[in-house]
Parts: C-alpha cells; sequence; structure tokens
C-alpha cells in the first residue's frame, strides 16, 4: 500500500506547470524527423536511384529512351560491342562484332536478351555533368546514356566462336580468381544486327532454338564430368583413396543393373586416379554403390544442384540473366539403378555449360566460387567511372583438401587420361574432365563435354566448360575447342 | 517547342517553391504583422505563378481548353478565400492560410494531371468544406462550452468507429468506408478530430492518477478498435497524438518513455499476430523482392521518385500513373516524378512550417483545453503527413495515409480543412 501511495505521488499530474518546455521538444523533435526523411530521400535519389529505376517492372523504357540516346556496351580493352547510331536523323543500334557476341550482349528489339536486357535502364540513364543535361534539356538534344564496360575478352570469345564452328554448342569461360566472365557463346547464333529481318525466320525453326542461350538455360546430362562429383565424394566419405582397386572388365553388373564403359573398352586393373583419368564407368558404377546417399545429395547441392544458381550480375542485385537451375535426382529414397546411373553421369541429372563453369572455378579457385560478374563497370559517355562491381567470393563450394585432390585427379585426365589434348598447352597449365553424354536411345549419339581450368604461368587461372551437341567423344572433340581457347586467351 | 516550354517552366516552378518554402521559415524571424506583410504577399504571388505555369504546361500539352476554365475558376477561388479571410476575420494567421491554400493548388495541379474528373470532384468538395468551415474560427472564439463536452467526445467516437467496424466494406484490406450519396466517407478520420478534442477536454480537467487512467483506457480503445478494423496508420496517428499530449499535460518524461515502450511491444505483438503487417513490413524490408505482389506499390512508387530525380521528368512528362491509388495515398511520389525531389522536399518544409506554427500558437495559450487541442492538432497533422511521406519513400512501413489537402479524398480534406479552422479559431481567440 505504502509503495502504490508512493508511486501515485511521483506520477501526480501537475496542473501548474505550463507545458511549453516540452512543446518546444517535440516540435524540434519532429522537425529533426523530417530532416532525417528529407536527406534519406535525397541520398536515395542521388546514390541509388539508377540501381532501383533498373528494372523489368520499371514501365517507363519509353520516356527515358526519348530523353536519353542508347549507352554503349563495350569490353575492358574498349571495342564496342554494341552502340547506337545517331547519324541520318534515326536511331539505329549498332553491334560491330555481328553474331560474335550474338547470345551475351543479346539484343534491343523485338524484347529484350542479354546485357542489353539486365542492363536496359542503365544505357538509358544519362550520369553526364548536371548542367550539361540542363542545357540538352533546353536545347531540346538528347542526352548520350552511360556506357556499360563488360568482363568479355574479345580474343577468348573469337577463339570460342571459331572453335564451335558451325555445331551446336556453347563455351563458358570464366576468371576464377575474380568471377569475371570472359567469354559465353552459344551456337546456332544469329545476327542482332539483323534482328528485325529475321525474326520470323529463327523463331520458326524451333528444333534449332537459335535464340536460346545454351551457355545458361541449355540443360544437358553431364555425363562423364560428373563423376568429378562421385570422385568429390568418395574422396569425401574415404581417408585413403589409394586403397581403392577395381578391375574393369568393360562392364559392371550390380543388383541387375548393367553399366557399360564407353564403347565397351575394358580398362583392366586399374586404381582411382586411373579410373577417373580414363572415365572408367564401370569402376564408377562400382564406387557409387558405396557412396551414403544422404551425404551425396548434400554435396551436389553444396555444389549449387537443385538450387538457385547464382547469376552473372550487373551491378544490380536485382537484375540479371535468366539461368537455369540444375537437377540430379539423388535422394535418400533413390534406387541402386538411378544412383548407379547418376554416378557416371547418365540418367535424368540435367546440367547447364554455365553451371559446369561455375565448378571448375571453384574447384580452381582453392574450393571458393567468386560471384559471377559479367558488367564490370558503368561509365558516363565520356568514360568518367560511376560505379564498379565488386569482386567478391560467393560461397565456398568444397573444402581446400578436398580441392586439392580433385585438381590432381583433374591433372592425371590431360596428362595421361581422356584429355589429352590438352597437354603441352604453352603459357599455361591445363586440369579438366571429359564427358560424353547420351542423349538418346541411340547409344551412338552422345554430347561431347569438357570442363576444367588452366593455370597460367603469371599466377591466373580461367575455368571453361564446352559442350558440343551430338559431337560424340569428350576429350576428341570438346576438348580441342577448350585448347583453342586457352591457347588464345594465354597468346 | 512544347517540350522546351514544358522544360524551362519546370526549373522556374522548382525556383520558386524554393522561395516560398524558405518565406515559410522567414517569417518566424519577423516578429510584427507590419515586417510579415510583405512576405505573406510575395507568397501570394509565388503560389500564382506555379499555379498559372503548371496550368499553361496542362492546357499546352493536352490542347484542351477545360484545364483553362478549371484553372480560371479554382485559381480565382483560392484567390477569394485568401482574401474573404483577411477581410472577414482580421486576425487570422495568414500563414496559415497562406500555406493551406498553397497545398490545395499544388494537390490541384497534380491531381488534374492525374485525371481531370477527380480534380474537379477535389474541387467541389474542397469548396464545400471551406464553406462549411468559414464559421468555425467564430464559433471557437465564443464557445467556452468546448471543453465541457469530454464524454460526449468520447462516446460519440467510439460509437462511431464500433458502427464502422460492425457495418462497414472493407476497402482495399485496412481502410474503413461507407458511402453516402456517391461521396466515401471515412469516419474514422472525423473520429481523428473527436479524439484529440476529447482527450484535451480530459486532460485539461484532469488531477490525478485516476484520471489519467481514465484517459488511457478510451485512447486504448479507440486504438484497439482501429486495430481490428485495421486501420493500422490511424490507430499508430491517435496513440502518438496521445502520447504527445500526455507528456504536454503531465511534463512527465516517464510516460513518454513508457508509452514509447507500449507502442513498440504492440508493434511486435501485432507483427506476430497480423498477417497484413507481416505482409507490410516485409514489403518495407525488401519490396523488390516482392514486387509481383505486396511489394508492387513501393517499386513502383520508388521508380517514380527516382526517375524524377531533383528536377522531375516535367509535370505530364511522367509515367506516375503506374503507381495503385497514385491520387490518393501515393501523391507524394506523384509529385516528385513529375516536379522533382526538391519540390516535393519543399512541400514537405510547407508541411513542417504549418506545424511549427501550431506549436506556437499552443504555447501562447494559459488555458489548458486550448493549448492540448493546438498541440493535438498540430502533432495529428504532421504525424501523418510523417506516415504518408515516409511510406512512399520507403523509409518506414507503408501504412495507407493520405497527404493531407494534398492527396485525393474526401473525408481527408475535409477533416484537414476543419483542422486548419480550429487552428484559426483558436488563433483569432487569444488573449
Amino acid at each position: 500500500m505504502n509503495i502504490f501511495n508512493k508511486i501515485a505521488n511521483k506520477i501526480h499530474i501537475e496542473q501548474d506547470k505550463s507545458g511549453n518546455r516540452q512543446i518546444v521538444q517535440l516540435t524540434y523533435f519532429f522537425t529533426l524527423l523530417f530532416l532525417v526523411l528529407v536527406a534519406y530521400v535525397f541520398i536515395v535519389v542521388y546514390r541509388d536511384s539508377d540501381e532501383i529505376i533498373n528494372n523489368s517492372y520499371n514501365k517507363r523504357e519509353s520516356l527515358y529512351a526519348a530523353k536519353t540516346v542508347r549507352g554503349s556496351i563495350t569490353t575492358d580493352n574498349g571495342e564496342i560491342l554494341a552502340y547506337t547510331d545517331v547519324s541520318g536523323g534515326n536511331e539505329r543500334r549498332v553491334y560491330p562484332y555481328g553474331r560474335l557476341f550474338a547470345h551475351s550482349v543479346g539484343y534491343n528489339t523485338k524484347g529484350k536478351a542479354g546485357i542489353e536486357s539486365i542492363a536496359n535502364f542503365r544505357l538509358l540513364n544519362s550520369n553526364i555533368l548536371f548542367t550539361e543535361r540542363i542545357y540538352n534539356d533546353l536545347n531540346g538534344n538528347k542526352n548520350p546514356g552511360d556506357s556499360v564496360v563488360t568482363s568479355l575478352n574479345l580474343k577468348a570469345q573469337y577463339a570460342a566462336y571459331e572453335a564451335l564452328g558451325n555445331r551446336k554448342g556453347a563455351v563458358v569461360l570464366m576468371d576464377a580468381n575474380n568471377g569475371y566472365i570472359l567469354a559465353m557463346v552459344s551456337k546456332p547464333d544469329f545476327d542482332p544486327n539483323e534482328i528485325d529481318y529475321i525474326w520470323d525466320e529463327i523463331t520458326n525453326q524451333e528444333e534449332n532454338s537459335i535464340l536460346l542461350n545454351r551457355a545458361t538455360q541449355g540443360l544437358y546430362p553431364p555425363g562423364s564430368t560428373f563423376k568429378i562429383l562421385t570422385a568429390l565424394e568418395y574422396i569425401k566419405e574415404n581417408k585413403n583413396i589409394d586403397n581403392y582397386e577395381f578391375e574393369c572388365k568393360g562392364s559392371f553388373e550390380y543388383r541387375g543393373t548393367r553399366i557399360n564403359c564407353f564403347h565397351g573398352t575394358a580398362h583392366g586393373d586399374i586404381d582411382f586416379d586411373k579410373s577417373f583419368a580414363k572415365s572408367c564407368n564401370s569402376s564408377f558404377a562400382n564406387i557409387t554403390t558405396k557412396l551414403s546417399k544422404e551425404s551425396f545429395k548434400n554435396t551436389c547441392e553444396e555444389l549449387l544442384f537443385n538450387e538457385e544458381m547464382p547469376s552473372p550480375l550487373l551491378i544490380n542485385k536485382r537484375s540479371s540473366f535468366n539461368v537455369k537451375e540444375s537437377f540430379v535426382p539423388i535422394n535418400s529414397k533413390s534406387s541402386v539403378d538411378e544412383l548407379m546411373q547418376t554416378g557416371i553421369g547418365q540418367g535424368r541429372t540435367e546440367v547447364t555449360p554455365y553451371h559446369m563453369c561455375l565448378m571448375s572455378a571453384a574447384i580452381a579457385n582453392e574450393g571458393v566460387l567468386m560471384n559471377p560478374i559479367i558488367v564490370k563497370e558503368i561509365e558516363t559517355a565520356y568514360g568518367d567511372h560511376i560505379e564498379s562491381c565488386s569482386v567478391r567470393p560467393y560461397k565456398r563450394l568444397l573444402s581446400y583438401d578436398d580441392s586439392v585432390k580433385v585438381k590432381e585427379l583433374m591433372r592425371e585426365v590431360v596428362t595421361d587420361g581422356t584429355g589429352t589434348a590438352l597437354n603441352n598447352g604453352n603459357g599455361y597449365i591445363a586440369y579438366g574432365k571429359t564427358g560424353s553424354a547420351e542423349f538418346s536411345s541411340n547409344k551412338s549419339e552422345s554430347h561431347a563435354w569438357f570442363t576444367g581450368f588452366a593455370e597460367g604461368d603469371n599466377g591466373s587461372k580461367v575455368a571453361i566448360s564446352v559442350i558440343v551437341e551430338g559431337g560424340g567423344s569428350g576429350g576428341q572433340v570438346a576438348g580441342p575447342v577448350a585448347k583453342a581457347v586457352f591457347d588464345a586467351y594465354y597468346n | 517547342m512544347d517540350i522546351v516550354f514544358i522544360t524551362i517552366s519546370k526549373y522556374i516552378i522548382t525556383f520558386i517553391m524554393a522561395l516560398y518554402a524558405f518565406a515559410c521559415f522567414n517569417i518566424f524571424r519577423h516578429k510584427t504583422e507590419h515586417e510579415r506583410k510583405y512576405i505573406y504577399f510575395r507568397q501570394n504571388i509565388y503560389m500564382i505563378i506555379i499555379y498559372s505555369l503548371s496550368f499553361m504546361v496542362l492546357v499546352i500539352k493536352y490542347k484542351d481548353v477545360k484545364y483553362l476554365i478549371f484553372y480560371c475558376v479554382s485559381l480565382a477561388s483560392l484567390i477569394t478565400i485568401i482574401v474573404l479571410t483577411r477581410i472577414i476575420y482580421k486576425r487570422a494567421n495568414k500563414l496559415i492560410t497562406n500555406n493551406m491554400c498553397m497545398l490545395l493548388s499544388v494537390g490541384f495541379i497534380i491531381i488534374s494531371r492525374l485525371s481531370f474528373e477527380k480534380a474537379v470532384r477535389q474541387y467541389l468538395i474542397v469548396m464545400l468544406s471551406v464553406i462549411v468551415t468559414s464559421f468555425i474560427p467564430y464559433i471557437i472564439t465564443k464557445g467556452p462550452f468546448f471543453s465541457k463536452l469530454k464524454w460526449t467526445y468520447a462516446i460519440l467516437g467510439l460509437v462511431a468507429l464500433a458502427c464502422v467496424l460492425i457495418f462497414s466494406v472493407a476497402t482495399n484490406g485496412a481502410k474503413i468506408s461507407f458511402t453516402i450519396l456517391g461521396v466515401t466517407f471515412q469516419p474514422s478520420e472525423i473520429v481523428k478530430l473527436l479524439f484529440v478534442f476529447a482527450i484535451a477536454s480530459f486532460f485539461a480537467k484532469a488531477e490525478g492518477i485516476k484520471d489519467l487512467i481514465v484517459i488511457t483506457i478510451i485512447s486504448a480503445l479507440h486504438v484497439l478498435i482501429l486495430v481490428i478494423s485495421k486501420d493500422l496508420g490511424g490507430a499508430v496517428i491517435l496513440f502518438i497524438v496521445y502520447l504527445c499530449v500526455m507528456y504536454v499535460a503531465t511534463c512527465n518524461v516517464l510516460y513518454l518513455t513508457s508509452g514509447l515502450i507500449i507502442c513498440s511491444i504492440g508493434s511486435i505483438i501485432g507483427y506476430k499476430l497480423f498477417s497484413h503487417v507481416r505482409v507490410r513490413v516485409n514489403a518495407f524490408i525488401d519490396p523488390f523482392d516482392c514486387i509481383d505482389n505486396a511489394g508492387y506499390q513501393i517499386a513502383q512508387s520508388l521508380f517514380a521518385i527516382c526517375s524524377g530525380g531533383l528536377f522531375g521528368m516535367g509535370l505530364s512528362e511522367g509515367m506516375p500513373k503506374t503507381i495503385p491509388v497514385v491520387a490518393a495515398d501515393f501523391i507524394y511520389s506523384a509529385i516528385s516524378e513529375e516536379f522533382g525531389t526538391i519540390f516535393s522536399a519543399c512541400t514537405i518544409l510547407i508541411c513542417i512550417s504549418c506545424f511549427v506554427m501550431f506549436m506556437n500558437i499552443a504555447m501562447k495559450f494559459d488555458n489548458h483545453f486550448y493549448k492540448y487541442v493546438a498541440v493535438g492538432l498540430g502533432i495529428l497533422y504532421i504525424f501523418q503527413v510523417f506516415l504518408t511521406v515516409g511510406g512512399v519513400t520507403k523509409f518506414i512501413p507503408l501504412t495507407g495515409v493520405t497527404l493531407p489537402l494534398v492527396s485525393y479524398g474526401g473525408t481527408s480534406v475535409l477533416v484537414t480543412v476543419i483542422m486548419f479552422s480550429i487552428i484559426q479559431g483558436l488563433y483569432i481567440g487569444r488573449e
């Protein structure tokens, strides 16, 4: 009771005070609150607006286009990949390299694709000097839009483009140290300069899917390249892989499932390293039967299967390439048959060339995948710096120790296995894994895969993935494509 | 040629708006009405220039004579309001009248650009409100009985809210309204005024802890009904008004802090309890992540504000109609897109200058009831501005509140005009 009275006395309402001091405090408080709010709005408008408006939900494209000449897309070395030609009164989008960058740079009429799509509003925005913009406004001139500097490398892109030739397929090349995408080629292709005239023709050829960027959206069975994951899982579960022995007779049978080696080749007595280097299906089917399903599933997911893929970003976190998710059918309920097929890269597993390249990049970079970047920088039309995409790790996909072991396995593929086409590289050492993925009931038809990386004498590390649709043997068809790209990049 | 005129006018309008906003605060440096006279006059000129330039743009752009007619009629009406107020109420506060007309004219401009029919309707509502409220200053000065009706305010307010809760149809998920003769009413808007009068009269007579508990219970009931009606913006506004008036009345920081603590606990409970609160908060944290549904409005609002930049796209040159309910809740974004952020920031400054004037008037009173009414109305006004501007700029979660006097909306305009008239009445009736 006593305490209650005390409190009651304390909180007695004091009618004698005027309360004016409190009113002044409230006035100051709310005025300050609004000053913070106004400052916040100015900061958003000044600093974040370029990033915010670059969003496909923004419907103001025609407004920006009326006030701005769409900016250029260039490489780091200053080669212009796309620009808007205003001579003759009409605006025309020009792609000086034509087909070479068709899928990576994309196109701007008839919808949008590639960098033209992800950087759409950045190209339609002008960050030239404020006073010059007012001057242009008053004179009814358009402002020159900002330029986008890509990470693409002309030499590597050209080599990949030439090496694929007329075959269907894709090549992705990425700098494993910083995540820069150096080349991205998809075939068949088209000339973006002609897109308005050839649109009906190319969209009618459904079986070719010319507009599809196979590098990021083509889902293929991984074939023997998936043995990288099977081998990694075996390394994780078994401390001493040197004890492994297997006698390959050209096929392997387990609980009613029969796995054949490529072309039925019998590899004889082989250890773990040789199984990988020679890409022995029988031996890997045998390895797969010894693995824990649950743990194998987790390893696959750590290497980005069955989940959202990190997309090559623009500076804006919102705007990114449309990248398909890869799929692997392993779970605790998988049948032995499913598991054995998956372990050698056949069955229902699907992967994009882009994902393949990311896995190799992580192995090359001691297990850490760097955030993929395709737009390095945004500049004003006069080349003044506005913003850069920061180089940062995306995620650790595998431990350092595991990455070293997998790397050794991938080296032996090149020195003494299916990937000898890449041996004796000039100025670099190559690592990799080949694959020949059967995609139809006709066993003779297969996609040729190669994925791996090269370590340059200067310490640079570039990861690659190559697929040639229906190309046949990975080592004989995809390997030389990878070599051509490495050679071009390192010379 | 059109575009050059629109561009030039955009810079001139921004510049003059800045001059107007500066004048709003420059007033406070001068003590005598004689000195202030010229500033008031200049403000009127600024307003007329902005209004005329804007409507010239609309007439040129849309090539329709109806804009010209609307311009002549509405400008004449605004000038009449200013002149008549001076003639009828010689002691009236001219800054408040000027600011009210300035905010109304900004509203007319942007609403005409968005939808001419809405602008005409807004104009009619404004005129009706001004005529109806023109005698309020007179009544306030003559009526000492206002402070004696404390239970009437409280019960009226609660009954109105309860009725709405029972009978109404929910529009837009949160706002409660009913329609009479084609005009949509939101009783919760009018209840806000009753609430200020209720707590002002209770606090004016309060003597001890018992009275404080009674006031708290009444306020809590108001807030609770609004929360159940899903009108969270209204609930928060009333709670803040209650806290601030209590702080002024009791001069006790302890109450204020404990009230704020209760407010934070309440918001956490609200977040856990109501899915629509969670949706709003998530849309606030990352509108682009849920741009397909909850984040759509805020994302579109941010596109508009960012597209506008400092000087705007130019009147009629933007795309503010991409924002849902742009004429009501998102009018600030539309202003920012077409007139630019400098202009819209000046609009906020005008609101602050009204608020500072309200609080100044409150301080002049020894009569507690009048003092608390002025404080309550001031907080009611400025906090509403804060909720709407903060919400559409992603500074705070969106609550779906209108910008008083600028936004399109019948009840909101009526209530704000009443609010300004009451303050005028208090000012005129000062000793």
